[in-house]
Parts: C-alpha cells; structure tokens; sequence
C-alpha cells in the first residue's frame, strides 16, 4: 500500500539563539492508505505541532512533508479537526460544512449534496439550518468532523477532538468516527492524551518522546474492534502502551533536565 | 419579573413623572416660564408646526446630524480596523490618539467655523468628531479581539490570503463590537447636535437659543422632548437592524 502522508526528517524549532528550543528533529512518519494512527507522547513533544506542519500552517525548520495532490479541483488532500469545534458563530451548520468547499471548483448542487451527505454521516440531518450555539458540545464536535469530510480529503488530521467532551459523549463519538471511518476509508491521524482511546481506536499507536521528541515506540494494534471495549488480550495490549509512555515520560523529562543544565 | 409587569411600571414613572412636573406647575410656587407645564406642548407643538419652524428645524439637524454620524462612524471604524490589523499603523497612531482623545467635539467650534464658516458642514464636522471616536475605539478592540482560533481554522480550510480572512473570519468576528459602536455614536451624535447650532446655524439648537431669549421656555421643552424622540426612533430602527445582522448571537 501507498503512504498518504510521509514526513521527511521534519524538524521544528522556536527561537533564535541561546532560547532556540527544538521541538522535534528527524521525524519520520509515514501513513498509509486508509490507516487509522494515533498519535500519543509526552505532553510538550510537538503532537499539535506535527499536525500544523502536515496541514502547512507552520514552517518546518528542515524536512519536508510529501502529500498526494488532491484527486480533483473539488477536494482538498488534507482536512483538519480540531479540538474545540471552533464553528464560526455567524454561519449556519450548513454554511460551516461548505467552509472548506469556498475557494474549490464545486458546484453549486455538488456543494449541497456535500451538506447532506456529510450531515447525514454524522447522524445530524435535520441541524443545517441552525445556528452553532443551538447544538450542544457532541454535536458541534460532529459537524466540526462533517466539515472535514465535505472537502473529501484523502487523509484526516484530529487533534485532540474529544477531548473537551464527557466521557459518555466521548465514548458514542469514538464509535461514530470508527464507523465513519470504515465508510469513507479515509487516512486518519488522530493526536490523543487519552491512552485508552488511543489504542481502542488505531491501527497503530505512534509515542512521540523525548528532547528533541521523536517517535520512540509504534504499537500494531491487529485486535477486531468489536473486542476492544473489553477484551482480556486488548488489556494486554493497552498495558504495554502504557507502559511504554511511563517509560517514554522518564527518559524525556531526564532529557529535557540534561538540556536544561546544558543551556545554563 | 413578567415582561407585563415591568411594561407597566416603566410607564407609570413616566406618566407619574409628567403628573409631578404638571402639578408643581399648575401650583403657583414657580413661574411658568421658568417651568412650563406639560400640558402647553401639544398647543406649542402646534404653533411651531404652524409657524414652519418644527418641520424645518427638524430636519435641518437630521441633515446635520446624518452626515456628521455616516462620516465620523465611517473614517471610526475604517481607522479603527485598520489600527488593529497593521501593527505599524498602530504604533504611529498611539500617541497622537492620546493627544487628540481627550479635546471635547465643542472645543473644536472655533476652527470649524474658521475653516467652514456659519455652515451646514461645520455643525456636521463638530458632530462628526465625537462619533468619530467612540467608533475608532470600538471598531480597534471589537478587530482585536476576534478569536484566533477561527482565524487558524480558516487557513486550515484554504483561506489563507489577508483579504478572505476579513471578509471571512475578521470582519463577521468584529460585527457585533463594531455594530455596539455605531449604536453608542448614534446617541453621541445627538447630544452635539444642539451645540453644534449654537453659533448661528438653522436648527433644533439654534431655535431653542432664539426661545429662551424671548423667555418661550415651552419651546424649549418642545425642543428638548423633540430630541429625545428623534434619538428614540433612530435607536429603535438601529436596534432592530442590529437584531437581524446578529441573528446568530444567542
């Protein structure tokens, strides 16, 4: 299989001088068509920070990110979700949905199937005429994902998209994404904090670590999905994640300490 | 409280208010024209009517009034938006806003006269002044603080050039701060008005200078309540559009 999104030795650094801070260095990541990676790491490490370079709304320091060109002039290759839903208060659902679509060569009745479509995978068809703040927290966060999907990306950035949310929202959410997921085929790359959740949806699980960060560890997650909520062997495998972050969280915070005293 | 409840209170003060003022009128214990009773103005609207004065006065401080309002609130809120989105405009306009704030609308009578004469213009540039700047501050603050997180999202989703993101995120993101600012100048501007005719120019001020002169304190009445209700309908019909631009506020 074809990888969708593959970073070169991406690099990212703040500051000049003496207070340059490299966030992350040598990064090589590679998704593949229509994989589903989480991405989890010590807090710090540059997780949302990946995900801007990947979407070009920040400049690596060195590296490239490689990306298909999207199929046609009516869709865009990456779309980004974000994790408060940040609708914009002034337009309809329906004219958030078509916020990505402006600037593309779609037409008028193609825009409008887009509406529908993506609202009806969301399980919201009936909101298109409402105004942001007549829909709760849940609801904004799926039309946040349906304004993702309307310019037909191949790949689908999230970061941090439940995370606002509670846990029993949370929960019908993941599901939903998965089943949007297997419906659409998309390439997803998810940024979490929240272990569980990583692993429960992944393919693959990738910890970021370290000072300068860099992915330390990868997890092929291969059990049915229908077995993870509970499952004695999904435990094992979360354990071991787990574990791996424990361990991946006292190597960075050492790291960053060595740094630290470096620079003094 | 019911919405009823309060309808009612609201004009009962009024009314009570009027009753009041017309019985410590009608008492003797002071001179009518030092406090016309109410009561006079419907006959005193009357006559100004008669007279040609109301309708002319009227409508020469609209006039007056509209023009100073569109140009003050216009170069307020193109000034005060440019301000906040260049941060070099906004270095080079700090200190001079600081200088010229603080001088009143009136103190600037003696130059507008000097460079307009006794005109139309002059009262409009007077008024202009103070609308001028309460749209200039507002428009500033209102600019800066839209949410930056729907800026970053509005790159995201391809709109990545200065002027899609003030058509698309600055510009709906400030409406409600700038439209609060235009609601306030409108009321500012009439309270120029007024002044703005002293010095000699046909309107609303200049006929209640005349009036007191010749001791008609029931025009000036007239005169005063005939503001009040040109600021009432102006801010009514301006609330009303307010409410329809900003449908999606809560």
């Amino acid at each position: 299989m074809a990888a969708v999104i593959h970073t070169e030795n991406l690099a990212v650094a703040f500051g000049e001088g003496d207070k340059r801070d490299v966030i992350f260095q040598n990064l090589n990541l590679s998704i593949e068509q229509g994989e589903f990676v989480t991405l989890i790491g010590v807090s710090g490490c540059g997780k949302s920070t990946l995900l801007r370079v990947i979407l070009d709304l920040q400049e690596p320091t060195e590296g490239s990110v490689k990306t298909d060109a999207p199929k046609d002039k009516s869709k865009r290759s990456i779309a980004m979700v974000f994790q408060a839903a940040n609708l914009m208060p002034w337009r309809t659902i329906a004219e958030n949905i078509v916020l990505g679509l402006e600037g593309l060569e779609v037409a008028e009745d193609v825009r409008e199937e887009r509406v529908k479509s993506t609202l009806k995978l969301v399980g919201l068809e009936e909101m298109g005429e409402r105004w942001p703040y007549q829909l709760s927290g849940g609801q904004r966060q799926r039309i946040g994902i349906a304004r993702g999907l309307a310019v037909e990306p191949d790949i689908l950035l999230m970061d941090e998209p439940f995370g606002a949310l509670d846990a029993i929202t949370r929960t019908g959410l993941q599901d939903e994404l998965l089943r949007i997921w297997e419906e659409t085929k998309k390439s997803i790359l998810f940024v979490t904090h929240d272990l569980e959740e990583a692993c429960y949806l992944a393919d693959r699980v990738v910890l970021l670590g370290g000072k300068p960060a860099n992915i330390v560890n990868e997890y092929k997650i291969e059990i049915p999905r229908s077995e993870r909520r509970d499952g004695v062997e999904f435990l094992k495998v979360t354990e071991e994640v787990k574990a791996g972050l424990s361990e991946a969280i006292a190597t960075t915070m050492a790291e960053r300490d060595k740094e630290k005293q470096g620079s003094l | 409280m019911k919405p009823a409840t309060r309808y009612m209170l609201s004009t009962a003060g009024l009314v009570g208010f009027l009753l009041i003022w017309e019985a410590i009128a009608q008492s003797g214990l002071i001179e009518t024209h030092l406090l016309p009773p109410p009561s006079t103005l419907p006959g005193t609207l009357i006559s100004e009517i008669e007279l040609g004065f109301w309708q002319s006065m009227v409508w020469a401080s609209l006039r007056h009034y509209t023009i100073g309002f569109v140009l003050g609130s216009l170069f307020g809120v193109v000034l005060g938006v440019s301000v906040a989105l260049f941060p070099r405009v906004e270095a080079s306009q700090a200190w001079l806003a600081r200088v010229f704030r603080p001088i009143p609308p009136l103190a600037w009578i003696p130059f507008a006269i000097i460079w307009f004469g006794i005109s139309e213009t002059a009262a409009a540039f007077i008024i202009s002044i103070g609308i001028f700047w309460i749209n200039y501050f507002t428009a500033m603050a209102a600019v800066q603080a839209v949410d930056k997180d729907l800026i970053e999202v509005a790159r995201a989703f391809g709109h990545r050039s200065f002027f899609a993101l003030l058509r698309k995120v600055i510009m709906p993101g400030a409406a409600p701060g700038i439209l609060s600012g235009l609601r306030a100048g409108l009321g500012q501007g009439w309270m120029t008005v007024v002044a703005a005719e002293l010095f000699g120019i046909a309107g609303i001020g200049q006929r209640m200078i005349e009036a007191s002169g010749l001791l008609a304190s029931e025009v000036v009445v007239l005169y005063m309540f005939s503001i009040a209700l040109l600021y009432g309908v102006s801010d009514y019909v301006f609330v009303a559009i307010q409410k329809r631009i900003l449908a999606w506020q809560r």
